[in-house]
């Protein structure tokens, strides 16, 4: 009888991200439905004294696999031992951040553990004692109830969706063995180049300033990277303005680019072609700010400003500028 | 060399999708088909490939009989031959059905390399790729915007949050495909041409001899929730109009 809701925790560089907290607190709901016990998998190298973080919010056993093989992230070697721990305690459901690594990992699970698994959730449940894991499909165009008839019943879930809820557990560590043949490892992170930034992943984003078409060249960005600083916003872009070479491809935001989820989406010169409305619409609040008062992106925003953003948005952040 | 690429057909990306009034599914009516635009990333960087060291290009597909369409769009772009995977109990199949039959079919070929786009642009699963890998026993880069060959590996650039890896994979692996790792190539007109007399062999889940039972099933579909009307900021000065916005945000939606 497969057992306990299972989460893989996500480290870099010794430390949790908040998307560890995110899953760790909904897999504390899913197990208290159940009745059930909350086990983290914690891999990596010097990193056991992360545990009991883990256990302030909800986790009641975390494995954890300290190895130089560990330090950084490669598909072989977390997914061989994710698979082993999870399949020796038989575990009924497992949860992964839908991260860039949880994305790689999470996918190559459900090869490992022959299994079904919903991508990039952003509501979860328990129905007759099954997982029952909501997620928007078509980037948003439509949303999907996946059930899962094998265990363990996997779900990735969207970073930025789910609360974080402190509910202090022991967070016991219990050390495992890998059985990690490093012989078998086959691809190896030959570079890490550290974007000097520091900016926050669109995915993972609280607020985004999304510029489009209607900045008219990339050094008008300038105005949006000046209010995102202000709000602590990152800054994005449609695709019209990443095919025209404005902004790089990894701003961009839509069907084909990166699927949001901020508290704050202000789209600036953002006409809102249905492709680009599908990957921002689950932001909480959206703002639009556009010349032209049919543009579609109104119908989806919470608050709309019909006039020139090169006079609005620098008076925006002026008036953000006094309450900061 | 022996290269794969597998690519899957979709709605365009500006369709309508409306679901049907029973949950069970999309209306496909009035929708217009196409190749997912990641797995043109895939098929044309398997195209440059050969272009560079020689060999094969083979197409792979699961899905219904129109996605040979999807097959003869890659091979007027130039690859040589398709394998469509066509069974009503694969469709709408779960990503471990999907990658096990497209496993079954490209054990065959013995591929060098695998491409796929990183996910479909209709279930975003993002799923089959790693799947397909693991069932072949290989390696995997996913997600990729740059690619170097070296003899017997790649090179791979790989963006995550707030960096960029170089990861290193023998060959064979499976790598999927980012937008960003090249500029998808028109099929001509001569190319569409010559693609019709290429050879593509259709099989089915039983001639593969593999399983169509699924491990997960999307129960019921929804239409997005309805957003509520929003307000318009009314006036003529856009800095009183900005200071609404920002008192809105801050004392309505508290959102800053």
């Amino acid at each position: 009888m497969a057992k306990g809701v299972w989460i893989v925790a996500e480290q870099r560089d010794g430390a949790l991200r908040k998307v560890s907290f995110e899953i760790a607190s909904a897999a504390r709901k899913l197990a208290d439905e159940l009745g059930v016990e909350v086990c983290a998998v914690l891999l990596g190298s010097g990193v056991e004294g992360l545990a009991p973080e883990l256990g302030k919010y909800g986790v009641d056993k975390v494995y954890v696999a300290d190895d130089a093989a560990f330090a950084q992230y490669t598909t072989d070697a977390y997914a061989a031992a994710v698979a082993k721990v999870v399949k020796e305690n038989d575990g009924a459901i497992l949860l992964l951040g839908a991260s860039v690594q949880g994305k790689d990992l999470s996918s190559r699970l459900v090869g490992a553990l022959a299994t079904g698994m919903a991508s990039d959730c952003v509501e979860l449940g328990i129905a007759d004692g099954k997982l029952l894991a909501k997620r928007p499909m078509y980037a948003g165009k439509c949303f999907g109830e996946v059930v899962t008839d094998v265990t363990p019943q996997m779900a990735s879930l969207r970073p930025n969706v789910f609360a974080v809820v402190e509910n202090a557990k022991a967070g016991e560590v219990v050390k495992f063995d890998a059985g990690l043949d490093a012989g078998a490892l086959k691809t190896k992170v030959l570079e890490v180049q550290k974007d000097a930034s520091g900016k926050v992943d669109l995915t993972e984003a609280d607020k985004i300033v999304s510029g489009g078409r209607g900045m008219k060249g990339p050094e008008n960005y300038t105005i949006l990277e000046e209010l995102a600083g202000v709000i602590g916003a990152t800054v994005g872009a449609s695709r019209a303005s990443v095919d025209a070479g404005w902004r790089p491809q990894s701003d961009q935001v839509g069907q084909t680019g990166k699927v949001v989820s901020p508290n704050l989406y202000v789209a600036c010169g953002i006409s809102g072609a249905i492709q680009h409305l599908a990957g921002m619409s689950s932001s909480k609040y959206i703002v639009a700010i556009n010349k032209d008062p049919e543009a579609p992106i109104f119908a989806k925003a919470d608050y709309g400003i019909v006039d020139d953003l090169f006079k609005v948005v620098p008076e925006i952040t002026n008036a953000a500028k006094k309450i900061m | 060399m022996n290269i794969v690429a597998c690519v899957k057909q979709v709605p365009d990306t500006e369709a309508l999708i409306k679901v049907k009034p029973d949950g069970s599914g999309i209306d496909e009516g009035g929708i217009k088909w196409v190749m997912n635009p990641y797995d043109e990333y895939a098929v044309e960087e398997a195209l440059k490939l050969k272009e560079a060291k020689g060999g094969e290009v083979t197409i792979v597909t699961v899905g219904p009989a129109r996605a040979i369409e999807s097959i003869r769009t890659a091979l007027a772009m130039g690859a040589e031959k398709g394998i469509h995977i066509s069974d009503p109990a694969l469709d709408n199949a779960d990503a471990y059905n999907t990658a096990a039959a497209l496993a079954a079919a490209i054990k065959g070929v013995n591929p060098d390399i695998i491409y796929c786009g990183m996910r479909a642009i209709d279930d975003d699963n993002g799923q089959v790729g790693s799947v397909l890998a693991e069932l072949l026993g290989l390696p995997q880069v996913t997600v990729v915007t740059k690619i170097d060959y070296e003899e017997g590996k790649i090179k791979a650039v790989k963006p995550i949050e707030g960096a960029q890896l170089l990861i290193e994979s023998p060959l064979p692996c499976v790598v999927t495909a980012q937008k960003g790792l090249n500029e998808p190539r028109y099929a001509s007109l001569p190319g569409i041409m010559k693609a019709k007399k290429k050879p593509v062999d259709v099989k089915d889940a039983a001639a593969l001899g593999v399983s169509v039972a699924p491990k997960s099933k999307v129960a019921k579909m929804t239409p997005p929730p309805e957003r509520a009307p929003g307000k318009i900021i009314a006036g003529d000065d856009p800095a009183a109009k900005a200071a609404e916005l920002v008192r809105l945000l801050r004392e309505e939606a508290k959102v800053i």
